[in-house]
């Protein structure tokens, strides 16, 4: 027998409800993509123009540092684990997640690691200001005091993530209804059980560096100071053999949306559905083997530098896969163009976009050039915007209806895509120029070549802020009423959580659905 | 962008410039709208150059017919044209295809680039070897078997930074003193770094290599054009990151030979010039630039610091307290802060007693001794 939910903010303290969850997980995550999104357009002020006008160099780097930190652990995972929580369970037929109540506890100690994070700012010696991969011994010897909040921080920010990616594969292996046997899973069920083990195997390494920093600054250990017999590099590896999964944990998922959204609106099944699943396993293993390709200046031997442009390059290989699938999917459908498709399509363009600057940043002698330039800046907020958050914003457009019951405003969607998709191109485009032509990355001021791109980036930068406020707009207008969406809500859609009411109940599946 | 034309207008307007600053203008001009990687000035930046390219275009090639096929189909594949969806979804022959063709085009690419890398890990036989050190926030040239060792500061006035003054060309790739080398000859690079980590590069020799604090890294050029090449320092290093700039002088050798000398000769003299005494107004005005350069950045022109990172040097109980004190922390840096560098085998006597003569002298503060080169050799001959 169902039953409701607590009145009041109890709800949302004490829930257990997937769906509640969830929808804390992703406003959460919104608030932070506010939060670091303020940072970015600090940092894109202040690089205006050159000379230093708005902040001082030490604010700075605390800005980008901030932003960087913020965006990663604090936006883009805490909305994929959202959509996780929403969707996971109702598209394998499960009542909830398998861990009711650790779900409860890993998105309710986020808010407290992301206040600790922030109030570094206001403390003396002000914020993490050594980027956000906070190389040794920048981030040790010479960090701020506040380098000790920021660690525990990243303690717990690891723990949420590590209890989601549990809760995750144990939902996914021991909940899905009968007859859903793995590879009839939608591609969203898989690239997460993927990305869950990623997490799983990396966020303890995360763990395991900021306490050996810890060790370093506070217990007179010397992992990372060469005087002590450490190594400065060792940090870095160790960094990049989870930062590298990472950055691949943040797209994953992505790509599981995109996979639902393009048949659905191209009328037309998934081309290619197990070779999606093969791709995404090729590159969660690539993921493991390429960590060093982030530094390729530190002075390897030249086997290792080989070593990691072979490997690096092959991921080529499976995410072009990836991009062909979805490109052949649409290849003769009949296409519509709804707000969750446009940002799906903008997703394949300007992803492959990322990924093609990936290839040419993969060949080590041509590295040496781009190397810590803005050019990667461009790379990888290529990958990461249109990537991580134009996919979690399709996927939002897409399940807003069947979580509210209510059709968002189709005109202010699309509105809110050529805004923000203006705005990305503005912003990020230029960057591959200044960068191709010298401008390193990280810093408040800049010689007078770069000038006139950086100040294009900069309105751009403004604009794709803007289009978030009709986002957030259209989303609590859809939250409170609107025109009444059907139980499909789209044109013959595929998966589980369609069969069930718009807006769906608080419990659904209660009973398991047969799975032909 | 407005700027620009402003600057051009400005430039026709106001006075009949030199033809010299036209020129350095108009390159000026070309170089603002720059999209592209530099083709450099060494064969390995010129195969860089190339081998960006290669791959650059392989990707346009590749974007084309994969965009090509997308746009097409999103033209004419579309429900509003009547246009009724195929239902096909699965083909291994398809798949096998585009797995195989991608990575036969990889390695097309992996022959050109592990050719080139090969050339840049070539560091042996130099006819010269340069040690490179970085520091919180400057360069140290060390030419190896001769005397001349110096820093390469950041040359480019406060008042620009801070907006007071029209910024110049060459608007924070200015350096007090460039690193000279000469043309056509192999130069060996030994790189490492005294603090944090940080990244020697410059475009124009396709060098960038990592200074590492504890660890030596090598790299080679060998500059085909005289010129003046500048760079940045590319690893964030705290600060004043955005202000260490790279400054290299590719000279005939001829040239550099006698600059070689006169450095060496000007190191010689210095050492002379630790015997000398001076007045307090000698040291005042040299210790007033010695602090400017490197003291200013972080405990501020003004002598007031940055609460809560950096210490005043006004009223401070170093600078105000024993002269031993003062000697030490300034000579063998901070017990405490990494950041207060041990400055004693970075810079000359006749500086250092420069500096710290001025230190108890400004910002209010007034000790009223004055210290001798001679007073620093002595305290660093005890130690």
């Amino acid at each position: 027998m169902a039953h409701g939910p607590q009145p009041g903010f109890k709800r949302w303290l004490y829930t257990t409800n997937h769906k509640d969850i969830g929808s804390m997980y992703l406003w959460f995550s919104f608030a932070m993509f506010l939060l670091g999104g303020c940072m970015a357009l600090v940092i894109r002020a202040e690089l205006f123009e050159p000379g230093l006008q708005i902040v001082q160099p030490e604010f700075f780097n605390q800005m980008t540092t901030m932003h960087g930190l913020i965006m990663v652990f604090g936006a883009v995972m805490p909305a994929f684990v959202g959509l996780a929580n929403w969707m996971i369970p109702m598209m394998v037929g499960a009542p909830d997640m398998a861990l009711p109540r650790m779900n409860n506890w890993s998105f309710w100690i986020l808010p407290f690691a992301f206040t600790m994070l922030a109030s570094t700012l206001f403390m003396d010696g002000g914020a993490p200001n050594f980027g956000w991969t906070f190389y040794a011994p920048l981030s040790t010897e010479y960090a701020p005091p506040s380098v000790t909040f920021f660690i525990f921080a990243i303690h717990i920010m690891g723990a949420s993530s590590i209890m989601g990616a549990i809760n995750i594969i144990a939902t996914i292996l021991n909940m899905r209804a009968p007859g859903m046997t793995l590879m009839k899973m939608p591609l969203f069920v898989w690239t997460w059980l993927i990305t869950a083990y990623l997490l799983i195997a990396v966020m303890p390494v995360l763990a395991g560096v900021v306490t050996m920093m810890l060790m370093d600054i506070h217990f007179g250990t010397s992992f990372f100071s060469a005087a002590g017999g450490g190594d400065p590099v060792l940090f870095q590896h160790v960094f990049w053999f989870f930062g590298h999964p990472e950055v691949y944990i943040m797209i994953l998922p992505a790509f599981g949306i995109v996979s639902a959204i393009i048949p659905t609106f191209a009328r037309k099944p998934l081309f290619g559905y197990s070779s999606m699943v093969y791709a995404t396993a090729s590159i969660a293993f690539l993921s493991f083997i390429v960590w060093a390709h982030h530094m390729f200046t530190v002075g390897m031997p030249i086997a290792g530098e080989l070593f990691f442009m072979y490997a690096t390059m092959l991921i080529a290989v499976p995410t072009g896969v990836k991009v062909f699938n979805w490109i052949t999917t649409m290849f003769r459908g009949s296409m519509t163009f709804e707000t969750p498709m446009l940002f799906s399509i903008a997703f394949v363009i300007l992803f492959t976009l990322g990924g093609f600057s990936g290839l040419m940043l993969a060949i080590a002698p041509a590295d040496f050039q781009y190397h810590d330039t803005y050019f990667v800046v461009a790379h990888f907020h290529y990958v990461l915007v249109p990537g991580a958050i134009f996919s979690i914003t399709a996927g939002v457009y897409y399940w807003l209806p069947k979580w509210t019951g209510n059709m968002y405003n189709e005109t202010m969607g699309k509105v809110h895509f050529w805004l923000a998709f203006i705005g990305l191109n503005v912003t990020f485009f230029p960057m591959h120029f200044v960068g191709l032509a010298g401008m390193p990355r990280r810093i408040p001021d800049y010689a007078l070549q770069f000038a006139d791109f950086n100040q294009i980036a900069s309105m751009g930068a403004f604009l794709f802020g803007a289009a978030q406020i009709v986002f957030l707009f259209n989303v609590v207008r859809t939250v409170q009423g609107g025109k009444k969406a059907s139980d499909e809500v789209w044109d013959n859609p595929e998966g589980l959580e369609w069969t069930v009411p718009s807006p769906a109940p608080y419990h659904t599946f209660s009973t398991p659905p047969s799975v032909r | 962008m407005l700027k620009g034309f402003n600057r051009l207008f400005a430039l026709l307007a106001t006075s009949v410039p030199s033809l010299s600053s036209l020129a350095q203008e108009q390159k000026a001009e070309a170089e603002r709208w720059g999209v592209n990687m530099t083709q450099g000035v060494t064969e390995v930046s010129q195969t860089t150059y190339e081998l960006h390219m290669l791959i650059f275009w392989i990707c346009v090639a590749i974007g084309v017919v994969v965009f090509g096929v997308m746009f097409y189909s999103m033209w004419r594949h579309r429900k509003s044209k009547g246009y009724k969806a195929a239902q096909f979804h699965e083909s291994t022959a398809v798949e096998l295809v585009w797995t195989i063709v991608p990575t036969i085009i990889l390695i097309l690419m992996a022959i050109p680039a592990t050719k080139t890398l090969y050339d840049i890990y070539d560091t042996g036989e130099a006819d010269l070897d340069i040690m490179i050190t970085g520091y919180q926030w400057k360069w140290k040239y060390d030419y190896l078997g001769s005397d001349v060792s110096f820093f390469s500061n950041l040359a480019t006035p406060r008042s620009q930074i801070d907006n007071l003054q029209p910024k110049e060309t060459s608007y924070l790739l200015e350096v007090d003193e460039p690193m000279v080398v000469p043309v056509d000859k192999k130069i060996r690079f030994l790189i490492t770094a005294n603090d944090v980590i940080h990244a020697w590069w410059v475009p124009d020799l396709a060098v960038k290599k990592d200074a590492i604090p504890g660890f030596i890294n090598e790299s080679w050029t060998r500059i085909d054009e005289p010129g003046i090449y500048r760079g940045q320092c590319a690893e964030l290093c705290g600060k004043d990151h955005g202000f260490m700039p790279v400054v290299v002088k590719a000279v005939p050798q001829a040239e550099y030979d006698s600059w070689l000398a006169e450095r060496a000769a000007e190191a010689a003299k210095m050492r002379e010039l630790t015997e000398k005494t001076f007045s307090f107004d000698e040291l005042f005005a040299r210790g007033e630039k010695v602090y400017n350069r490197t003291c200013a950045a972080c405990h501020q022109p003004d002598g007031q610091g940055v609460p809560g990172s950096f210490p005043a040097i006004a009223g401070s109980a170093v600078a105000t307290g024993e002269l031993e004190g003062h000697l030490d922390m300034v000579i063998n840096g901070s017990q405490v802060n990494p950041a207060m560098q041990a400055f004693g085998p970075q810079m000359s006597e006749v500086d250092l007693a420069a500096v710290i003569t001025y230190q108890r002298n400004a910002f209010g503060n007034d000790m009223g001794d004055t210290v001798q080169p001679i007073d620093i050799l002595n305290f660093k001959n005890k130690q």
